[in-house]
């Protein structure tokens, strides 16, 4: 064993990358969810974003606008989810589900002739003086845009739902639907919003994958994390400060994980590979013993006839 | 109104085109990762085009990918029998009981699983010695680094896995005694975020060679940005990332193998048999060593391969002790195949590799 190896300056550094994506689809969600909507179509969201970014910065040559084509690709698919359920009513769990089959389906063929190209690269924040700190330099401030994007994020979405009109009508669209419709707010419209913003951020975390993480497109490259997403709004009882909490968690124990058994540490490798998981449930579970609790409307349809 | 005929008339098409096909052999595929993997699967689906090739209007392939390992495969596979494929082709470890199981309630379907251990009356196991390749790998691997520690990502401990762990890490030291190996079980055959993750914790911890046993791209990408490390293509040649940092690879090649197969199944001649080649017989493939790696490096990693091939030299010969000393091989003995501390079932590493096999 050395644990000598482990720099953990880097290891924070990687840890935050790798805990961005997580955190962009998880936010989207907890906003699409906070409106009453359960959206379980993450994956096929993120993937699709993460095809729509590549193919958009190799074309453009920018990853810039790569990543905005990327928020405009998960947002677009949001819409035909926003369509089956706000309009015909369809169930949501049931059109979630095809909506990742579809966007697993739809990014491969996409993505036919994007396989083994490389992607511009995303320049860093490099700030004079400030970036070359020691410590404090390489983890705080030498990252891409889009890392701090994310926890901005974050504090934006709680600052909105915790203290703004349109966060007030959110959550009441979400916690009761009828009385917020016989308040006369337009309980579609705020739905349909906060689903295509949904949509967007998993682009943009798909995006950050295969652009900014990897970098590179290959066919299913998401491989699991926008569930992770979904399960991640569940554990953090729909708050973001702890959706950031468990993004940086679970992806920094995953990193933490490997560099120990790089480094030769005498655990099981079993128990490392589970601990990510295991540790995220935990806290959040322990942290959610408070009164929080779902949404009340979560998942169930509106008519403005009932 | 229109919809309906619409549909009517497309399920009679189809009904159709199912009828005239009657006397077609169907070959099934079932695959752990997406064909555009750029890897394994990858390779798996060239084979399936080949027989596709080979026999034109005479066989009708079909393939389901990104089938997880254990109950969903087995639906998988049923699902395929149901439909009256004749021949199907399971392509991961995981697969091997739910293979087994399918098999024991279609006893007229034929079956043929990769890289597993049992076989039936109606169940063909077919694999290739990857770790011949892993000895070139290694051989260069231990000539090219600087840092003396090499980097492996392994997928799941299983003993084809450790066989290229052992078989690399015994070539590498045979050139480079200094040389060290890090080890990170990733627990997946295909995450790209998590390979590309676990390449940087292995570059961040001193790591200037990596060797990967997971199917995608994603640590060629991670020794790209890095600069100064290099890779060795999986199961695909990978040859986007040419000449540095991938600087030759192992590439399999189940053409020939399926093409003759699924013959085979049309002749009326297919059995139950256990095939394992390597080099020689042309199922591993080495990629092309790139310019990156010196003249004199090259020209024996080419002769250790040659010597492979012709079956002169074993990528296990003794003496070899076991990790924990006790001796497994005597001077100019060769691994056995099959039988106790046989290949076919390796679970252990050799002296010298610190840290411990997952249970």
């Amino acid at each position: 064993m050395d644990l000598s190896a482990i720099n953990p300056v880097l290891l924070i550094a990687s840890l935050m990358v790798a805990a961005t994506p997580l955190l962009l689809a998880a936010i989207g969600e907890l906003v699409v969810e906070r409106a009453g909507v359960l959206n379980l179509g993450v994956e096929g969201m993120m993937i699709v974003g993460a095809i729509s970014g590549f193919a958009i910065s190799v074309e453009t040559g920018s990853p810039m606008v790569g990543l905005v084509a990327a928020m405009i690709g998960g947002a677009l698919l949001s819409l035909l989810f926003a369509f089956l359920t706000q309009f015909a009513l369809a169930n949501q769990v049931a059109s979630g589900l095809a909506l990742t089959l579809f966007g697993l389906g739809l990014s491969a063929l996409m993505g036919q002739s994007y396989v083994g190209i490389k992607p511009p690269t995303m320049a860093k924040l490099d700030i004079p003086v400030i970036s070359d700190i020691p410590v404090i330099g390489p983890i705080l401030f030498s990252h891409d845009p889009v890392l701090y994007i994310g926890v901005a994020l974050c504090a934006v979405v709680w600052a909105v739902l915790k203290y703004s009109r349109v966060g007030l009508v959110l959550r009441a669209v979400g916690e009761n639907h009828d009385a917020a419709h016989a308040l006369g707010y337009n309980v579609v419209r705020v739905r349909v919003l906060a689903i295509l913003f949904g949509g967007a951020c998993a682009g943009l975390g798909g995006a950050y994958i295969s652009l900014i993480r990897v970098p590179q497109w290959t066919e299913g490259m998401t491989a699991g994390i926008g569930w992770i997403a979904l399960a991640l709004v569940v554990f953090a009882s729909w708050k973001p400060w702890r959706v950031l909490l468990g993004a940086y968690l679970f992806g920094g124990i995953n990193v933490l994980q490997l560099n120990l058994q790089a480094a030769g540490i005498a655990i099981p490798v079993e128990y490392l590979a589970m601990s990510p998981y295991l540790i995220t449930i935990l806290v959040l579970v322990i942290m959610s013993a408070d009164k929080s609790r779902a949404p009340a409307s979560l998942g169930r349809i509106f008519h403005a006839s009932g | 109104m229109k919809l309906t005929k619409l549909l009517t008339s497309a399920a009679l098409a189809a009904g159709l085109a199912t009828g005239a096909m009657a006397d077609t052999t169907k070959v099934g595929f079932v695959y752990v990762g997406p064909v555009g993997d750029g890897g394994w699967t990858y390779e798996h689906d060239q084979g399936r085009k080949a027989v596709v090739e080979a026999f034109g209007d005479k066989v009708e392939t079909t393939y389901v990918e990104n089938v997880p390992e254990g109950a969903d495969a087995e639906r998988v596979i049923t699902q395929m029998a149901l439909q009256g494929t004749d021949l199907i082709f399971t392509t991961s470890f995981g697969y091997m009981d739910p293979t087994i199981n399918v098999a024991k309630k279609f006893p007229n379907v034929k079956f043929e699983h990769a890289t597993g251990y049992k076989q039936a009356d109606n169940v063909s196991v077919y694999s290739a010695r990857f770790y011949e390749g892993r000895a070139v790998q290694g051989h260069i691997a231990g000539h090219m680094t600087k840092s003396n520690v090499i980097g492996y990502i392994a997928s799941f401990p299983i003993p084809e896995v450790i066989r290229g762990i052992n078989s690399a890490y015994i070539h590498a030291k045979k050139v480079n005694p200094d040389v060290q190996f890090k080890i990170i079980w990733a627990y997946t055959w295909f995450d790209p975020a998590k390979e590309a993750d676990a390449a940087k914790a292995l570059i961040e911890q001193g790591a200037d060679v990596i060797l990967q046993h997971t199917d995608s791209t994603a640590p060629q990408a991670a020794a790209q940005a890095a600069g100064n490390v290099i890779t060795f293509g999986q199961a695909s040649d990978m040859g986007e990332y040419a000449p540095f940092p991938r600087v030759s690879s192992i590439i399999d090649n189940w053409a020939p193998y399926y093409v003759a197969r699924t013959k085979a199944v049309m002749d009326g001649t297919w059995e139950s048999v256990s095939t394992w080649d390597g080099i020689g017989a042309g199922m591993v493939g080495i990629g092309e060593i790139s310019d990156a790696v010196p003249a004199d490096v090259k020209a024996s990693a080419e002769a250790l391969r040659d010597s492979l091939a012709d079956g002169s030299y074993h990528a296990f010969t003794g003496p070899l002790n076991k990790q924990d000393g006790t001796p497994w091989l005597a001077e100019g003995e060769t691994a056995q195949d099959y039988g106790d501390d046989g290949l076919a079932g390796l679970g252990f590493y050799v002296e010298g590799i610190e840290g411990d096999v997952p249970q």
